[in-house]
């Protein structure tokens, strides 16, 4: 199994030259199921020198986060670990408890991905910060108080003081992954482990967080293993790239290698399935050059590039996006009467006891056509869910009127049997394919469900059509007698998908339908959804936060800050020249797969940033 | 938070209203006559039944009865039981017994549940924990009078190791035993729910947090584990003082207690109107603030519960 190894190219010199910290031989990781061992990573060998960045991608499965938990042997007691983890020379397996003990949060520190869970919510930040700085120094508390204090700066908190003194529950989700950094980084570890660290971040703190690692990472010269499924990540910040796959490192190589000449196939199939910004629009294969785009749209001069170099990539992306125009006209969208249109409408949150009602969305216009796809994007907390939820009744209209299918029902509010009526036209696919579908039913009665209820099919006509709709989500028919917990996630989306459809709606809601996938998942995901688009001809609303999605799929796009949406457009408009700060922030955000690219982007959106404040 | 706990014993005003007033009716509703019960066997001596239903104002309708007795306590005059005693010397002599009894039996429970719960917990699937699962849902599963009078049985009659009766004065060493009896079912609860709680808490992220900033397991069990699973326990805790004062007749009836429990059931047996109401009423009041109790004592073990007016 190891041949995989021998094919790797021998290890680039370039970026990072200091002393190896991590040497990883040979490691493998079983987990006990069922009385048997079922292996997690099997053999793996790679080594992590000071101040560089080695990125462990992969998917879901792959073994990239059991292995790297390994190195400090932080797997649940059914594992076991074998082969050697030498940090600075020193054998950190097979060695006791405490050995392990005096290296973990000291040489070795680790930044988890869920920043709201990772801290215990019942201390203080500087509490938990000075517990670690206290137990491996022999400092005062008010010494102690300080370097944490000291951290928190560091990792550039607006008010340290403040964040010092907070709960986790009460900083954002951007300010306790900083607060986890300070944590981590309070013993001057030589080696950070950040297992998905801006997963659960919206992009533009994404984007602040991956600045922040970087300055870090030049300022303590230590060395970082990244783990990470998001290759918008990786071309960000790794110096070097290691692809997992079903346990075994495929290829390891600089990130410009893995990027540009990628040796495995799989490597080729990852880079491939990501959907990226630029990736829709042009008529044939190549991107539009959403960085010259975005430079065009804001007037910034760029130093990396020069200026006629950015005028000319623009000239091309104009000609191609001209080129899509004649060639699709999409004028003809927007004919008949829209399937939704919301005027004026603000949509709150009932009040729940004492809990005052809380108005979500406010001043919201928006129409989708017959047929249009349109894309509802922006970052948690900005109300696109909760125009997707009101959008199939399951939320009142506080104000303004919205109507699906033609009816009016704001005003049904106390008229059940009016959004009744109106669900018929309208199916919902969410975004949790697990806990949307019912356990206990197999999936064929879930699709088949609404027609039962609606009454247009039953007995053999009922399961002939749910037959029909497996075929048309590609699934094999006899999978309607399987519960939801035999699926993969993939499938139980297309099961979702498959009763969303099943009552022919003329407007189909989807709910960051992708968002829990693997991304080679998702591309098929979005494949089918495309096909069954174009094929049937529903109208869309499409909530996600993934902007490289919706340059995939939509017509027009929505972007929502705060309740409100910030600007509408045409997916070329809003994504090629967009015209308010807040969306080309957003825009500039976004992490291109590709290190060179992305380079230029960073320079784009640190004038952004410098440009707005 | 001052605003909140004012309104919370605002609370207490329509709590003791309603309680009262409850019952105040279903003693009143009660059927037989209680001064012709006093009589016993012997011939009812109409005069001295008149006089005695006239002092008890049991020839007044209920809602005289009722107003009669509301103004009593508001003039600090409880009235007086059957017997002529002043209800509030009543009241007096037995909460205190009872409230040691019930606060014994809480310190048991609480100590040895979280305890034992906590190693279960922490040994999940093993030995100890098969073992004290399988006592305690025996504990559960037999009558309180059962595991009572076994206990009285074997250990304070056989073996000899705690009085097997409680003297008048109701020593702490008299209630040693009665107070295991009496929180022995809470116990197994608090242990199971402790061990659920510790189970739970010991696969959160920041417990893996903890684990690698290089903490040893004893810290990360007892600053990290234990406070978090504390949470659910310390509600059922509060809520379960309540219920012990209430619940310890059966208690108090097997070891001979001079309780709440012992005195309510004769009040009720006679029929004694203010007796019952007046002890049910106490009882009632120190529910409602042992609940508050254990909301301020909530807040304070998790930050993110904050009570704002």
């Amino acid at each position: 199994m190891t041949d995989f190894i021998t094919l790797d190219p021998a290890p680039a010199p370039a970026p990072g030259k200091g002393a190896t910290v991590l040497e990883v031989r040979d490691l493998s990781v079983d987990f006990g199921v069922d009385k048997k061992w079922v292996p997690a990573a099997i053999g793996l060998n790679y080594e992590v020198r000071a101040g560089e960045v080695l990125a462990i991608v992969g998917e879901s499965g792959s073994g990239k986060s059991a292995s790297s938990m390994a190195l400090l042997g932080l797997l649940p007691s059914n594992s076991r670990v074998s082969g050697s983890v030498k940090l600075a020379g020193q054998e950190l397996l097979g060695g006791n408890e405490a050995n392990i003990r005096s290296v973990r949060g000291k040489d070795v520190a680790v930044i988890f991905q869920e920043p709201m869970t990772a801290l215990n919510p019942v201390y203080t930040v500087g509490a938990q910060i000075v517990e670690t700085i206290r137990l491996h120094n022999e400092v005062s508390p008010d010494q102690a108080r300080e370097r944490a204090l000291r951290m928190l700066e560091l990792v550039e908190l607006p008010d340290p003081e403040k964040a010092y003194k907070s709960y986790p529950h009460q900083l954002s989700g951007g300010q306790r992954q900083r607060a986890m950094i300070a944590q981590s980084l309070s013993c001057d570890p030589k080696l950070l482990i950040a297992d998905e660290p801006t997963t659960a971040l919206d992009v533009t703190v994404q984007a602040e967080i991956l600045d922040l690692m970087r300055n870090l990472r030049n300022k303590l010269d230590s060395a970082i293993v990244l783990i990470t499924h998001d290759m918008g990540v990786v071309a960000d910040l790794a110096d070097r790239i290691a692809v997992m796959r079903r346990g075994l490192i495929v290829e390891t190589g600089t990130a410009a290698e893995i990027f540009h000449n990628p040796q495995h196939e799989y490597t080729r199939a990852l880079l491939a399935a990501v959907p990226h910004l630029g990736q829709g629009g042009a008529a044939n294969d190549d991107d539009v050059d959403v960085t010259a785009a975005l430079a065009a749209a804001t007037h910034a001069d760029l130093d990396a590039v020069p200026r006629s170099e950015l005028l000319r990539r623009e000239r091309e992306n104009a000609a191609a996006l001209a080129a899509a125009a004649s060639a699709a006209s999409t004028a003809a969208k927007e004919q008949g009467e829209p399937v939704l249109e919301l005027t004026d409408v603000a949509i709150e949150y009932p009040k729940q006891g004492r809990v005052p009602a809380f108005r979500a969305v406010e001043g919201a216009n928006l129409a989708i056509y017959p047929g249009q796809v349109v894309g509802l994007v922006g970052e948690s907390g900005s109300g696109k869910t909760t125009i997707g939820r009101a959008a199939v009744g399951l939320l009142p209209v506080a104000a303004g009127t919205m109507k699906v299918v033609g009816q009016d029902i704001s005003a049904a509010k106390k008229n059940g049997r009016q959004l009744h009526e109106m669900r018929r036209h309208v199916g919902m696919v969410f975004q949790d394919p697990s806990s949307s579908l019912n356990p206990r039913l197999p999936i064929g009665e879930s699709i088949g469900e609404p027609m039962f209820l609606a009454g247009v099919a039953k007995g053999a006509e009922l399961q002939s059509r749910i037959e029909a709709l497996l075929d048309q989500v590609e699934l094999p028919r006899d999978y309607r007698n399987r519960y939801p917990h035999e699926l993969s996630g993939g499938q139980k989306q297309r099961v979702g998908i498959a009763r969303a459809l099943s009552l022919k709606p003329k407007l189909m809601v989807a709910d960051e339908p992708t968002s829990a996938l693997d991304v080679s998942v998702q591309a098929k995901v979005l494949e089918l959804f495309q096909n069954l688009q174009k094929e049937l001809g529903f109208a869309c609303l499409f909530v996600t936060h993934d902007l490289a999605v919706v340059d995939v799929l939509a017509d027009r796009i929505c972007v929502m800050q705060r309740g409100r949406i910030v600007e509408q457009g045409t997916r070329d408009q809003i994504l090629r020249n967009p015209q308010e700060p807040y969306t080309q922030r957003l825009l500039a955000a976004v992490p291109l797969p590709d290190p060179e690219k992305q380079r230029e982007r960073r320079e784009l959106r640190a004038q952004l940033l410098s440009g707005a404040s | 938070m001052a605003t909140y706990i004012l309104k919370r014993f605002l609370q207490l005003i329509p709590v003791f209203l309603g309680a009262t007033l409850l019952v105040y009716f279903l003693v009143f509703s009660l059927p037989g006559d209680p001064i012709v019960a006093l009589f016993g066997d012997k011939p009812v001596n109409e005069a001295v039944a008149a006089r005695l239903r006239e002092q008890y104002h049991l020839d007044q309708p209920f809602w005289i009865q009722y107003l009669l007795y509301l103004k009593g306590i508001f003039t600090f005059d409880l009235g007086q039981d059957f017997s002529g005693r002043p209800i509030a010397a009543v009241l007096g002599e037995v909460f205190p017994v009872t409230a040691r009894l019930a606060v014994m039996a809480l310190i048991f429970e609480a100590v040895f549940g979280i305890i034992f719960g906590l190693i279960a917990g922490l040994r999940k699937g093993k030995f100890f924990d098969g073992t004290v699962l399988v006592a305690s849902l025996i504990v559960i599963g037999i009558p309180i009078f059962v595991l009572g009078f076994l206990l009285q049985f074997t250990i304070g009659v056989q073996l000899g190791w705690a009085k097997p009766t409680v003297s008048s004065a109701a020593t702490v060493q008299d209630l040693i035993l009665p107070a295991i009896v009496l929180g022995l079912g809470s116990f197994a609860y608090v242990l199971r729910l402790t061990r659920t709680s510790v189970i739970e808490n010991m696969n959160a992220d920041y417990v893996r947090t903890a684990t690698a900033k290089g903490l040893s397991r004893f810290r990360v069990v007892r600053v990290h584990i234990l406070r978090n699973s504390l949470i659910p326990v310390i509600t059922f805790l509060g809520a379960d003082l309540g219920a012990l004062m209430g619940g310890a007749i059966v208690t108090e009836g097997i070891f001979n207690v001079p309780g709440v429990g012992n005195r309510l059931y004769r009040a009720v047996t006679q029929g004694e109107g203010p007796t019952v109401v007046s002890i049910v009423t106490v009882l009632v009041l120190i529910y409602v603030v042992s609940n508050l109790l254990v909301d301020l004592l909530y807040a304070w073990l998790d930050p993110r519960i904050r009570y704002d007016a």
